[in-house]
């Protein structure tokens, strides 16, 4: 897993609310058996027409919109469990992704892979996107050692909580696995006293 | 301070807690399919670790399989390609799975409770948010992503911190044609799809208390659907009953002794709650969404809310609906019964006693879609097949179906379905469908009618039939 730290970049507003896994990866995309290659379709739906065109109105096809930081509504991440969507979400580029709330799932599966989900109060979420929509340029700096979120050239800041081991995890790029397998002796104890 | 079903559980499978982190949380049942596994099985052959417990692994093939001619080798070449690999990694690291065609195959939350390798007091998770329908049974049980699965084939743990309680209570009794897919969706309507986000449900009160164990894993299924990981109902006669004599089921004297101590899981009486939400069965009447999340229902008598927000409006503009209008009359050329919240036994005797007598509306494509292999033979054993045939309905084979639009059975660009499935989600059902997600009586209602109807009302008319959530 890659090791995270801080980030300063422009950030991409998707300002809807509920935004599900299915939207971000479509069902019909989940037939690879590897982990690679899911970026080509993330918000494949919203990004193409039907016909297969590009979407012009949705936020990641507008060029004034780039960078690593995306800023969504409420409810980040909600429905189907499938980690496809974190995959899918880091092969199309992004390390970020910042929500007043995120569901439970996504945010796991997001913290396994390197990238970082960061809740902010809905006041905050709401100045980001005004932020970034009145000029795209506009940075923003997250920082997972301070757990502090900013928007640069201005005083806007806000903390973000973070559980402590899944912050070490992200710093040092460890994942659970390596843990789970250093407490194997305890494991095998503990099996021996189930009913 | 007493304890929760809840924590009762959870307590019982702590091997070890990181200072100031998360818990280490033992697994006793882990259920597999095609579509999370792979990666799973990579990553430990990269790392070069064993599955440390495959006897606690059982797998099977649903999401991506046809459910017609199982027989013939699958046309889908990824399709196919995905189920062979779950097929060589079974065999590789001996797991047991019951693959396409198996007297056992069939979507995993109805394959599991079916053989009794579900039981009270378990840890189960699977790659499906879904997972939380086990909970019916008083088990812990949820989704968990792809790393998480490898991290259990490696381990038969996981690391996680303990969410919060919740508990949502409801009592009275139902009325004619509520069923416990409208008590879910009820729920839902009610609290939105985020409340339980963070939380771990229980569901109490008469109505649970009531219900059949079918009925109770419908409502489990769901609660995913309100953000909570899962969803329990406290064990009891109705769920002892259930598991005693199937395959995987304790037996004899083992079986007494699990009982025994399955009877001491329910909530304490002073055990807190972070969270409570009471309803009454009497204000429940039959259900329908109107919008692109489950969250987004209404009585079938009411109407469409007038709500000004841009998401609301974006939703409302994916259905084709209108601020204020009631679905009632609405022309329906789709109708799924099944997904692994209703395509049970007693969903397919819910819609053939509907059905009988009576036929398909012609502009109605149905779908009769059983849970597993062995719901299909019952179907045709307790001759609700013959019922489905007489009126014109296609029963097809076991699988996950219109559910999910992953494999063939895809609800066309701007149709509507009538769907007993869990989410209306865009797309959810094919690109550009639109999912009126509802019970097995409002959707067989449906396809008799090709259109949305107010079932309590027809049924006022026909006292002697009786559609309770038993």
């Amino acid at each position: 897993m890659e090791k995270f730290k801080t980030l300063t970049s422009t950030a991409i507003p998707l300002d809807i609310e509920n935004v599900d896994t299915d939207q971000i990866i479509p069902a019909r995309f989940l037939k690879a058996t590897n982990r690679e290659g899911f970026g080509e379709n993330a918000f494949r739906d919203w990004r193409f027409q039907k016909d297969g065109t590009v979407n012009v109105e949705f936020v990641l096809n507008q060029p004034q919109y780039e960078g690593p930081i995306l800023v969504a509504g409420d409810n980040f991440g909600c429905g189907s469990s499938r980690e496809h969507a974190a995959w899918a979400l880091t092969d199309y580029g992004f390390k970020v992704i910042v929500s007043s709330f995120f569901a439970d799932i996504f945010k796991g599966n997001a913290l396994n892979n390197g990238l970082l989900p960061v809740q902010v109060t809905p006041e905050f979420l709401k100045k980001l996107m005004t932020a970034i929509k009145a000029n795209p340029p506009t940075k923003i700096t997250v920082d997972l050692v301070a757990q502090t979120i900013g928007i640069d050239g201005s005083d806007h800041t806000e903390s973000f909580v973070i559980d402590a081991y899944k912050k070490s995890c992200m710093i040092n790029g460890y994942d659970d696995i390596d843990y789970l397998l250093s407490k194997k002796d305890s494991i095998e104890h503990f099996e021996k006293t189930l009913i | 301070m007493g304890k929760t079903l809840f924590d009762k559980v959870w307590d019982a499978h702590v091997v070890d807690t990181i200072p100031n982190g998360p818990q280490i949380l033992y697994i006793d049942k882990h259920l597999i399919h095609e579509v999370t596994s792979p990666q799973a099985f990579n990553e430990l052959e990269e790392r070069n670790i064993p599955v440390f417990r495959p006897e606690q692994i059982v797998a099977t093939a649903d999401h991506n399989t046809p459910t017609l001619n199982q027989h013939l080798p699958i046309k889908d070449e990824l399709s196919r390609k995905q189920l062979e690999q779950l097929s060589d990694n079974c065999k590789k690291n001996n797991i047991t799975l019951y693959e396409l065609g198996h007297k056992y195959n069939g979507i995993v939350h109805v394959m599991a409770p079916e053989l009794g390798i579900t039981q009270p007091g378990m840890t189960i998770v699977c790659g499906d948010s879904h997972t939380s329908t086990h909970g019916a049974f008083g088990t812990i049980a949820f989704g968990i992503g792809t790393s998480q699965v490898a991290q259990v084939f490696a381990s038969q743990c996981l690391l996680l911190t303990k969410p919060k309680s919740l508990r949502v209570t409801v009592n009275g009794e139902l009325t004619n044609g509520v069923l416990p897919k409208d008590v879910i969706l009820y729920i839902i309507s009610k609290i939105g799809t985020n409340s339980g986000t963070g939380y771990f449900c229980e569901y109490a009160g008469d109505v649970f208390e009531n219900m059949s164990m079918e009925g109770r894993m419908t409502v489990c299924n769901m609660s995913i659907e309100m953000g909570a990981r899962g969803g329990m109902i406290a064990p009891d006669d109705t769920t002892f009953e259930y598991i005693k004599g199937r395959k995987f089921a304790p037996k004899g004297e083992v079986f007494d002794q699990k009982v025994a101590y399955w009877k001491t899981l329910p909530t304490d009486d002073d055990a807190v709650f972070d969270k409570e939400y009471h309803f009454d069965a009497a204000d429940i009447e039959p259900m329908l969404t109107y919008g692109t999340n489950p969250g987004m229902g209404i009585k079938v008598s009411g109407f469409i809310p007038e709500t000004d927000d841009a998401s609301f409006e974006k939703a409302l503009d994916y259905m084709n609906f209108k601020k204020g209008e009631t679905l009632i009359g609405k022309p329906i050329n789709y109708v799924f019964i099944g997904s692994c919240t209703n395509s049970r036994i007693e969903d397919f005797r819910i819609a053939a006693d509907y059905i009988k007598g009576k036929q398909k509306a012609a502009n109605v494509t149905a779908w009769l879609v059983p849970g597993s292999k062995q719901v299909e033979a019952q179907i045709i054993e307790e001759g609700l097949k013959t019922i489905f045939d007489d009126a014109g309905f296609e029963l097809r084979q076991p699988g996950c179906s219109a559910c999910l639009a992953m494999n063939d059975d895809k609800i066309p660009q701007g149709e509507y379905c009538v769907s007993t499935s869990n989410r209306n989600f865009e797309g959810r059902q094919g690109q550009g469908a639109r999912t009126i997600l509802a019970s097995p009586l409002m959707a067989a209602a449906t396809a008799v009618e090709g259109k949305i109807i107010d079932i309590t009302k027809q049924l006022q008319h026909q006292v002697s039939h009786e559609y309770t959530a038993v």
